[in-house]
């Protein structure tokens, strides 16, 4: 084989701040899931009543234990329980930092179209990730 | 981390941990239906976790569609939950694979994009839908999905390599084309796509499906991207696992920011699933055994059914 084939730039700095991320955010998932099954913090759900709870609607689970909708659990951080969001919340969060960090490479190699769709995937996941989509409940 | 992870998991095998005597005073008392204790379906869900993890690898499917009806269906925790839970879990194992699938150049970037943007705007709009449907009905449609998914993987063909005469205008536009190297062959594959239009649009369904049902998506990625939009097959298969980090990010992140998600449930099936794929992968490299698809499609049949009769009232 004469040539050696390599992904695009782009392809490959999306590749390497996922790769960060990604074990930033398992690890993170991780260490908090421990401080919360070992006690460390307090939980704002007691474990022991945690079978009551998993078996109800979420609309029904979020009015009985009064944790908030969207990112109102920024408040309750210091619970055991809620503390987990934090790892839950930069997973879900490592592919919009993904495509921010192409769009300038994008930009520079004049590929506007691919550009303006990283952009707007940007703000379709920004708006998914504001807490301003409520669903109706049931 | 595997070495935390697991001694997580052991403390929930020796039991309670702490009574939280101090904990926030919620909700009366309401009936679990169950004398085991807290720990008992978390650490169940692990097994069951790592179990389909290796079973997932070897039966060439993601976890995520293994996930939601198998848990949903013989599982106490409301499908509300479990749909988070196959969202994160189906996340996770797009991001860990992520990384490796874009550097060899498997995964294709420029074809992800536009079909990314599709299928993750439409799993918010499915993710809010199915949040707002009644479990029952959400059960009736998942067992439909779920059979429909049995009939796609025993009908579906793949193509190694699909003869694509010409690219349409839209992916020339897009310039969606590559070349990968094939170690099997030792070949360069130069690949090309067309019905670029018709692709995108089955995306719509695709997405809204994938966020109603918490299923991952590959199942139908796969299909789409290797017999209708005609990429190699393995391009189709790696562009499809990192697609997913995409199209589950917007729709779980619905799912989080409406309550969905009970850290009790996701972290053991992650690490479990984790687990049972790094066990799966090894065995892969020695063995793959013939009848495992059946076992997996069987498994899909039967959770499918359950669900369907469950949303049905006729198998509670």
């Amino acid at each position: 084989m004469g040539k050696e084939l390599k992904a695009t730039e782009e392809q490959v700095a999306y590749a390497k701040l996922l790769d960060i991320g990604m074990k930033l955010g398992l690890l993170s998932l991780v260490v908090t899931f421990a401080i919360y099954v070992f006690g460390i913090l307090t939980p704002h759900v007691p474990v022991n009543d945690l079978p009551k709870y998993w078996t109800m609607p979420v609309k029904t689970y979020l009015h009985e234990t009064g944790i908030p909708y969207g990112w109102g659990w920024l408040s309750m951080i210091g619970k055991g329980d809620i503390l987990n969001f934090t790892g839950i919340a930069f997973l879900a969060g490592v592919t919009i930092l993904c495509y921010i960090r192409i769009i300038p490479i994008l930009l520079k190699k004049k590929d506007t179209i691919y550009a303006v769709l990283a952009v707007i995937e940007v703000l379709v996941l920004t708006l998914a990730a504001s807490g301003i989509l409520k669903s109706g409940g049931h | 981390m595997i070495f935390i992870a697991a001694i997580c998991v052991l403390h929930l095998l020796v039991g309670p941990v702490f009574a939280s005597p101090d904990a926030a005073p919620v909700a009366a008392a309401a009936p679990t239906g169950s004398a085991m204790p807290w720990w008992g379906w978390p650490l169940i869900l692990f097994v069951v976790t790592f179990l389909m993890g290796i079973v997932a690898v070897l039966g060439g499917v993601g976890g995520g569609v293994l996930f939601v009806p198998i848990i949903g269906g013989f599982f106490p925790f409301h499908i509300d939950f479990v749909r988070g839970a196959g969202l994160l879990v189906a996340l996770a194992g797009a991001l860990a694979a992520g990384p490796g699938l874009l550097k060899k150049g498997m995964a294709d970037l420029r074809l992800a994009i536009p079909v990314a943007v599709i299928a993750s705007a439409c799993a918010i709009v499915g993710a809010m839908i199915g949040l707002a449907l009644p479990a029952n009905v959400v059960n009736i449609a998942l067992g439909g999905t779920i059979l429909g998914i049995v009939a796609i993987m025993l009908m579906a063909k793949k193509s190694e390599y699909p003869d694509v005469q010409q690219a349409d205008s839209l992916s020339t536009a897009l310039r969606i084309n590559g070349i990968y190297h094939e170690p099997s062959s030792g070949q360069d594959i130069n690949w090309k796509i067309h019905r670029t239009p018709q692709g995108l649009a089955t995306f719509i369904i695709i997405g809204v499906m994938a966020g109603m049902f918490g299923l991952g998506a590959g199942w139908a990625n796969v299909p789409v991207l290797n017999l209708m939009m005609g990429a190699p097959l393995k391009v189709s298969v790696a562009t499809s696992k990192f697609l997913l980090s995409i199209t589950d990010t917007s729709a779980a992140w619905i799912y989080v920011n409406n309550g969905a998600v009970l850290p009790m449930m996701v972290v053991p099936s992650i690490i479990g699933i984790m687990l049972g794929s790094i066990v799966g992968v090894r065995i892969l490299a020695k063995t793959k055994p013939a009848a495992i698809r059946y076992i997996v499609i069987t498994m899909l049949l039967f959770a499918g059914l359950r669900a369907l009769l469950k949303g049905l009232a006729i198998w509670k």
